[in-house]
C-alpha cells in the first residue's frame, strides 16, 4: 500500500507552501498532489507556479506528483485556466469536476477522479474508466462496507486491475461547496471584496454551535469538517480490502507526523484512542460523519 | 419559456397544472429521488395517474430519479426508470452518470435531464453531459450569477433549465455532506437533508431550541420565528460572533429576472418544493403564471407587483426572499 499527502485545501502565503513543499520532498509520501482547489482567486501560487513546483517535485524526487484542480468552475476563466493545468506535458492530473474529466478526455489522458466527483457505484465507475480514469477516490461521506461493495463488483467483472483505489485517511474533511465565501461573511464582506481574507486562517475559520460545540470549519467557499479525519486504526482493513493508496491531507505540517505513524501502523497495528472533541471517523462506519465509532 | 412546478402526491399536481404549470416533476416513493421524505410522492398506480392527468391536459411530467444510486442497490435506480418510461414520461431527471448511461442507452428515444444534483456549472462539464449521454437538458445549480448563466447560455450545446422559486440550497448540490455529517444521512445517499428524524425541539430557559441529531442549531426569543433547523440555516458562533454563518432562513424568488432569463433564452423556471403541501403550489404556480403571461402580453412594460411579491414571501422561510447567487453581492 502506498501513501500520499492530498492537495492543500488552506489559503497559505507563497512561502509557506513553498517550505511544506521542502519538507514534504523528504517526507514518507509516494505520491503528492498539489494545487488549488478551492478558489480560482487564491493566486499567491499561479497555475504556472503550480505547475513548476510540481516539476521540480518530480525532477529532484522519485515520487509520483498529481495535479489536483478545482472544484467548483464557474466562469470561462477558470476553464481557461483548468484547461492549462490538464495540458501540462508531463504531471497527472486529479479532476475534481466533470470538466476535468471532459478536458483529460479531449486531450487522451489519464487522470485521478477526485473526492469531489460523485461516484457512488460500480456503473458510474465504469463511466469514468471509459474516459480514461486510473485512479478513484471515493466521495469522503461513503462509508467501508460501500466501497467493499464496489470493489468487489470490479473483481467480478475483471476490471479491478484496471484502476488505483486512493481513500481519504486523515484530515478536514472537504464537505460542501458553495457560490458564497463564508471566510468573507465571517468578516463582514461580499466575495467580490474578500480582500484574500483566507490567508489570515491557514487552519480556515471553526464554526461552533452556541453551545460551543465545533461543527464546521469555514474555509472561502468550501465547508470542511471541524474534527480531522483518522482512519489510522483502519489502515489494515483498508490494507485487506485492496484500498492501494492511503491520502494524508496536508492541512499543515501535522500531516508528516501523521504519514510516519500511518505507515508505522500498517508495519506494527496497535489501537488508537481517537480525541473525540478533535477526531472524527464515523463517515467510515457509516454513522454521523462527526462522530466516532 | 417553461413554467415547472413541484408535485409531492396527486392533488399538488392537480393543482399545479390547474394553476398554469407547463409541466410537473415528481418522485417515486423511496430513496431514488432527492425529496425522500415520509407520507410524500408517488407510487406505481398514482405514477400513472399522474401521467393521466398530465397528459390529457396537453401537459408534460418528469420524473426525478436523482440522487445516487447505492453500490448495493443499483437496480432500484434502474427500476425506477424502467416504472417512469412506462408510464410515459416525458422526460427524466437524472444525477447519478450510472443512471445516465442506463437510461440513454436503454431509452434513447426518452429526455434525459441533467438533475440539479449533478453540479454542472461550466460549459465543459455540460459537454461532457451531451457528449456522453446526449442529454437535452440542463439544470443549473443555484450558485451561478446571473452573467455567469447568461454566459453559459450563449454557449451551451443543451438548453438550460434554472431554479425560479423556492427553499434556497446555498451549496452546490450533489456536492454537500454537511447532512451525513452530522446525521448519517445525506440528499446524495438517502434523498433528504437534515431530515426529520433527527430534529428535536425543546423550551429551555434560554428559549425554543432547536436541535439535528443533538447539535444545537438554534435558539429562538419569544419575539422570533423558529424555522425548520436545516443545519445550514442555523445561528452559529464565529470567534464569538453568533449569526447565520452561512445562510439567514430565506427563499429564492427571481422574479425580477424574469426579462433577463427570457433574453437568455432559457428553456424552463422551476419552482422547488416537492415537499409543500397543495396550497403552496396553487399560489406560486398562480404568481409565476401571472408574471409571465404579463411579460408575453408586453414586455416592454414588465415590472413586478407588489402583491406578487407578498404572495411569494408569505410562502418563503423566514417570510423573506433574495436573489440568491444571481445576485453578484449576495455572494
Amino acid at each position: 500500500m502506498k501513501f500520499s499527502l492530498g492537495p492543500s485545501l488552506f489559503f497559505w502565503p507563497k512561502t509557506d507552501v513553498e517550505q511544506f513543499y521542502q519538507q514534504a520532498k523528504t517526507s514518507n509520501a509516494d505520491i503528492i498532489y498539489l494545487g488549488e482547489t478551492v478558489c480560482s482567486k487564491r493566486r499567491e501560487l499561479r497555475a504556472k507556479d503550480w505547475l513548476a513546483l510540481g516539476r521540480e517535485l518530480a525532477d529532484e524526487t522519485d515520487k509520483q506528483i498529481v495535479i489536483s484542480t478545482m472544484t467548483l468552475l464557474e466562469s470561462p476563466a477558470e476553464i481557461i485556466t483548468l484547461k492549462k493545468l490538464c495540458d501540462n506535458g508531463d504531471l497527472l492530473v486529479e479532476a475534481n469536476d466533470l470538466s476535468a474529466v471532459q478536458i483529460m478526455h479531449d486531450l487522451n489522458m489519464p487522470f485521478v477522479a477526485g473526492p469531489a466527483i460523485n461516484c457512488y457505484n460500480l456503473s458510474t465507475l465504469k463511466v469514468l474508466l471509459k474516459q480514461g480514469m486510473m485512479r478513484w477516490l471515493m466521495p469522503v461521506e461513503l462509508s467501508g462496507d460501500w466501497l467493499k461493495t464496489i470493489l468487489m463488483q470490479a473483481e467480478e467483472e475483471n476490471i479491478r486491475n484496471k484502476f488505483e483505489c486512493e481513500v481519504f485517511s486523515w484530515g478536514y474533511l472537504p464537505l460542501a461547496y458553495s457560490a458564497r465565501c463564508f471566510t468573507a461573511r465571517s468578516e463582514d464582506r461580499p466575495k467580490d471584496d474578500c480582500q484574500y481574507c483566507c490567508i489570515n486562517y491557514p487552519q480556515g475559520r471553526k464554526m461552533n454551535s452556541r453551545e460551543g460545540e465545533q461543527v464546521f470549519v469555514l474555509n472561502g467557499i468550501q465547508t470542511m469538517s471541524a474534527y480531522q479525519y483518522n482512519l489510522i486504526n483502519e489502515v489494515n482493513q483498508l490494507n485487506e480490502m485492496g484500498v492501494d493508496i492511503v491520502r494524508i491531507s496536508s492541512d499543515s505540517e501535522q500531516a508528516f507526523t501523521q504519514l510516519d505513524k500511518f505507515k508505522q501502523q500498517l508495519i506494527t497495528p496497535t489501537k488508537h484512542l481517537l480525541d473525540e472533541v478533535n477526531e472524527c471517523n464515523g463517515f467510515w462506519h457509516k454513522i454521523a460523519g462527526m462522530s466516532v465509532a | 419559456m417553461e413554467l415547472l412546478c413541484p408535485a409531492g402526491n396527486l392533488p399538488a399536481l392537480k393543482t399545479a397544472i390547474d394553476n398554469g404549470a407547463d409541466a410537473v416533476y415528481i418522485g417515486l416513493k423511496d430513496d431514488t429521488n432527492a425529496r425522500h421524505f415520509a407520507g410524500l410522492n408517488f407510487n406505481d398506480g398514482k405514477l400513472a395517474k399522474a401521467a393521466d392527468y398530465v397528459h390529457q391536459r396537453g401537459k408534460k411530467l418528469h420524473v426525478a430519479i436523482n440522487t445516487f444510486a447505492h453500490a448495493s442497490g443499483e437496480e432500484r435506480w434502474k427500476k425506477a426508470v424502467d416504472n417512469a418510461v412506462e408510464i410515459g414520461t416525458d422526460a427524466l431527471i437524472i444525477a447519478d452518470l450510472g443512471v445516465l448511461d442506463y437510461a440513454a442507452t436503454k431509452y434513447p428515444d426518452v429526455e434525459r435531464h441533467v438533475s440539479v444534483q449533478a453540479s454542472t456549472t461550466n460549459l465543459e462539464a455540460i459537454k461532457f453531459f451531451k457528449n456522453n449521454f446526449d442529454v437535452q437538458r440542463v439544470v443549473l445549480p443555484r450558485v451561478l450569477s446571473v452573467q455567469q448563466v447568461r454566459q453559459l447560455a450563449k454557449s451551451s450545446p443543451v438548453p438550460l433549465e434554472v431554479f425560479a422559486f423556492g427553499s434556497l440550497c446555498i451549496m452546490a448540490e450533489g456536492r454537500c455532506y454537511l447532512s451525513s455529517y452530522m446525521t448519517g444521512e445525506s440528499p446524495n445517499t438517502v434523498g433528504a437533508c437534515s431530515p426529520a428524524k433527527y430534529v428535536r425541539w425543546q423550551e429551555t430557559e434560554q428559549g425554543l431550541e432547536s436541535r439535528l441529531n443533538n447539535v444545537l442549531i438554534d435558539r429562538y426569543q419569544a419575539d422570533e420565528n423558529a424555522g425548520y433547523p436545516t443545519l445550514c440555516k442555523g445561528r452559529f458562533d464565529v470567534d464569538g460572533d453568533v449569526y447565520h454563518a452561512l445562510e439567514e432562513p430565506t427563499s429564492l424568488n427571481t422574479l425580477e429576472l424574469i426579462p433577463e432569463l427570457m433574453a437568455m433564452g432559457i428553456v424552463s423556471v422551476k419552482i422547488e418544493g416537492r415537499q409543500r403541501s397543495p396550497a403552496y403550489v396553487e399560489q406560486v404556480a398562480k404568481t409565476w403564471r401571472m408574471a409571465l403571461d404579463r411579460y408575453k402580453q408586453s414586455p416592454e412594460n414588465y415590472s413586478v407587483e407588489g402583491s406578487w411579491m407578498q404572495t411569494l414571501a408569505n410562502l418563503s422561510e423566514g417570510s423573506q426572499t433574495t436573489l440568491g447567487a444571481y445576485h453578484r453581492k449576495w455572494q
